[in-house]
């Protein structure tokens, strides 16, 4: 999947399960604040992207994808 | 004692979705029973149960309060809006008093199903969510409702099989009584979903009389073959007399007495000592004479037994002294964990009004309903004082006495 291809996906799901607008989601944004998530939602969050896009992400790396860019990043490296 | 009165009522049932839709339907004889061709294909024995939507509440909830409800949770919340509404309740009022909530629920099988399906498939309980411990406890109700309305009294939730929604009551009313709390928001909430119901289905329990689904719920009739489920949540807030003085409350009825009794027997097979005993019970602490119980709303759900012994448990308590008896799951089917809180309600509806709805589907009466008085069409009559049974399983038993202020 295509890096922009892969953002665009990845911003549509999470934009649709937390209820946002797909602009509000923006490269430099915390996750965790925009999407208003707390630590229950924030598990919500993991297995929407286990889901979508079967990767993943160990509590000990989540603590480094704190903004959309580390996550698109994060997935990018991994999504087959 | 302190005085136990009602201020407020609030329901969404097959018959509908507020009191005054609710009220129409009782006036009307409406069935809330449908064949749901879903079921057969999961191979039940009987596909029959009450229909009605889930609420989608994306305006009124966000996504995270949401994301811990399960259908029931759903029902009580609409339930409980509309009767926080009628008691002229408003959440800043919440914010300064110690409401408690005591609500009967017995089961959440649905949320449960679903989150041991993705653990089997997948071995990895992230993919869960977060949602599904909350939406799977039994106590699923009265956490969702005492959070998303910021309840700071008691908080539990009553499981007492069919009974759970009456037990709710009757104990919110003794904690009013001895002073404890002075508000509670009671009541009870049933599932609707094939999970919830599929091995109460596989012991028979349920009318096969598919082709006819209207006629399916048909309590005392002597050609009854079985209960039909139903659900939804019902709700009542309950609270101390002279508090609902004081804050000028529309008091709407009080509850006088409350019964209780369990037949150490049978875990399915109701016997007729163990409800004489709640319903004597219920009647000593009224401190009424049974002339004064001008309608009674029966437990009875359509299967042989338990219709046959609770008329005969009637006839033992009150004898030859005639008041109309009718079952109103004969149009709501049994709603289970709610039916003893929806069927105060329903008998409310009808004392403000002054009607008793149609027992449906009463053609026949079979030896022991021969001996009460159970009208098949919808009757006028003015009467102050109901009397409202429900019984589960394992034999434990509650009555109600509630009359209009």
């Amino acid at each position: 999947m295509e890096k922009i291809e892969l953002i665009k996906k990845v911003n549509e799901v999470l934009a649709e399960e937390f209820e946002k607008e797909v602009e509000e989601l923006s490269p430099e944004k915390n996750i965790k604040q925009t999407l208003e998530l707390d630590s229950l939602s924030l598990v919500d969050m993991v297995a929407l992207i286990e889901n979508e896009f079967g990767v993943k992400i160990p509590s000990a790396d989540l603590v480094k994808v704190q903004t959309f860019e580390q996550l698109y990043d994060y997935l990018a490296e991994r999504v087959k | 004692m302190k005085r136990v009165v009602i201020t407020g009522m609030g329901i969404y049932s097959c018959l509908g979705y507020s009191l005054d839709e609710v009220r129409q339907s009782l006036w009307d004889g409406k069935s809330g029973i449908v064949f749901d061709p879903e079921r057969k294909e999961m191979g039940f024995r009987s596909a029959l149960t009450a229909k009605l939507d889930v609420p989608e509440l994306k305006k009124e909830l966000s996504r995270a309060q949401r994301a811990y409800m399960p259908e029931q949770a759903k029902y009580a919340y609409c339930a409980t809006v509309e009767a926080l509404r009628n008691a002229k309740i408003d959440q800043d009022y919440l914010d300064r008093h110690d409401v408690g909530l005591l609500y009967g629920n017995d089961s959440s099988a649905d949320p449960t199903v679903r989150a041991v399906d993705r653990i089997r498939e997948k071995k990895d309980t992230t993919l869960c969510g977060s949602g599904a411990i909350f939406q799977s406890m039994n106590s699923t109700v009265t956490m969702n409702l005492g959070t998303i309305f910021r309840l700071r009294g008691i908080n539990l939730t009553v499981s007492g099989a069919c009974a759970s929604g009456a037990h709710a009551i009757g104990l919110g009313a003794l904690l009013i009584q001895t002073g404890l709390q002075d508000m509670i928001v009671c009541g009870g909430a049933q599932e609707v979903n094939p999970f919830s119901i599929g091995s109460f289905d596989g012991i028979s329990a349920f009318s096969i009389r598919e082709d006819e689904p209207t006629k399916a719920s048909r309590p005392f009739d002597r050609d009854r073959d079985g209960l039909v489920p139903g659900g939804g949540a019902a709700t009542v807030i309950i609270e101390e007399y002279e508090h609902a003085v004081k804050r000028g409350a529309p008091i709407l009825a009080e509850v006088l007495g409350y019964g209780f009794s369990a037949n150490g027997d049978h875990i399915s097979s109701p016997n007729v000592e163990g409800p004489s005993k709640s319903l004597r019970m219920a009647i000593e602490r009224a401190g009424i004479d049974i002339r004064e119980i001008g309608y009674i709303n029966a437990h009875a759900t359509s299967t042989h037994v338990g219709d046959t012994n609770e008329a005969k448990a009637i006839y033992n308590v009150f004898g030859d002294q005639k008041v109309e008896v009718t079952s109103t799951k004969s149009q709501t089917g049994h709603e289970m964990w709610m039916a003893g809180a929806s069927e105060v309600i329903y008998s409310m509806l009808m004392m403000k009004n002054d009607f008793i709805a149609a027992n449906l589907n009463f053609e026949n009466p079979d030896e022991d309903s021969a001996k009460l008085l159970i009208p098949n069409k919808r009757i006028s009559k003015h009467f102050d004082t109901f009397l409202s049974n429900s019984f589960g399983f394992g034999g434990t038993n509650a009555t109600l006495i509630v009359r209009n202020l």
